[in-house]
């Protein structure tokens, strides 16, 4: 009989997940968690400028920052790494964000079906109560937790 | 057609998108598969993609303004992205088209694809805001 997988943990996943990829470029890095949400922040950088003539953010980090910190939420809720699929993702954007400013991303996933998670969330500059972007999404769970693979 | 780089932001450029041409004035963005775009081993990072579809949607619009003689700031209003499939290790091409142009706003709607164009990867819609730089 296989021993139950540890439940998912943000903190530890994320040291992984910010040392590769597109996260890794983005130099995306852990926040703080709770049950079903995750904070994310994305570190200000020259070179992911939007604009010639202002300090400010592009939206595209911005964007990839919400996705990440959507699945990271979701696989906190479920407490299990599966993989999942963005399905849509809807980022509505308040106001740039402040010059030479870090950018922190909060998502929660506030309901789970069989197959769907619906997430939501804000992404701000330092005070969540003035957001520079909010967003909503739903993914799609598309099979079981690779880490249980070997026990299959 | 503009100088293509201008049509580029800093971040776009460092992400590694480039315009590759035009059709029906608007610019045709490619990306190459690379470490940096990648999210689950072996497909585009969501995040990567949507900045490419974002990309070509400020591209298409910009090309147009420039054509009509207008240079005002753009500002993202919201941007909706439909994933359509995994986005694979290959060549991806973006092309935006322009919905509606307004006086202050815009409607851009924006494809994704690799092989086949028949098969986009994923789609955007975009509200875009024009705002004078007198302003």
């Amino acid at each position: 009989m296989a021993k139950p997988l540890p439940p998912f943990d943000p903190k530890e996943a994320s040291k992984l997940f910010t040392q590769y990829g597109h996260s890794g470029w983005l130099g995306l890095r852990y926040s703080d968690h709770g049950e079903d949400w995750v904070e994310l922040e994305l570190p200000w950088r020259e070179d992911l400028l939007g604009e010639e003539d202002r300090h400010v953010l592009a939206s595209g980090p911005i964007i990839s920052l919400l996705d990440m910190a959507s699945g990271m939420s979701i696989w906190t809720a479920t407490k299990t790494f599966t993989p999942v699929a963005t399905l849509d993702l809807r980022v509505d954007y308040q106001r740039p964000a402040r010059e030479r400013s870090a950018v922190t991303a909060r998502v929660e996933c506030y309901r789970r079906t069989k197959s769907a998670a619906f997430v939501r969330g804000i992404a701000h500059d330092g005070d969540p109560d003035d957001p520079v972007a909010t967003m909503a999404g739903v993914f799609m769970t598309i099979a079981r937790d690779p880490r249980s693979a070997s026990h299959a | 057609m503009p100088d293509p780089e201008s049509l580029l932001s800093a971040y776009a450029r460092s992400l590694g998108i480039a315009v590759n041409g035009s059709e029906d004035g608007a610019p045709l963005l490619t990306i190459e598969f690379s470490d940096i775009v990648q999210g689950r081993p072996g497909a585009f990072h969501g995040g990567a993609t949507s900045g490419l579809l974002e990309t070509a949607g400020y591209a298409a619009l910009r090309a147009r303004l420039i054509e009509e003689g207008r240079d005002p700031q753009l500002k993202p209003i919201n941007i909706t992205v439909q994933f359509l499939s995994a986005g694979k290790q290959k060549q991806t091409y973006a092309k935006g088209r322009i919905t509606r142009l307004g006086r202050r706003n815009a409607n851009v709607s924006v494809e994704a694809w690799q092989d086949n164009r028949d098969r986009p990867i994923a789609t955007a819609i975009m509200n875009i805001l024009m705002a004078d730089r007198s302003a």
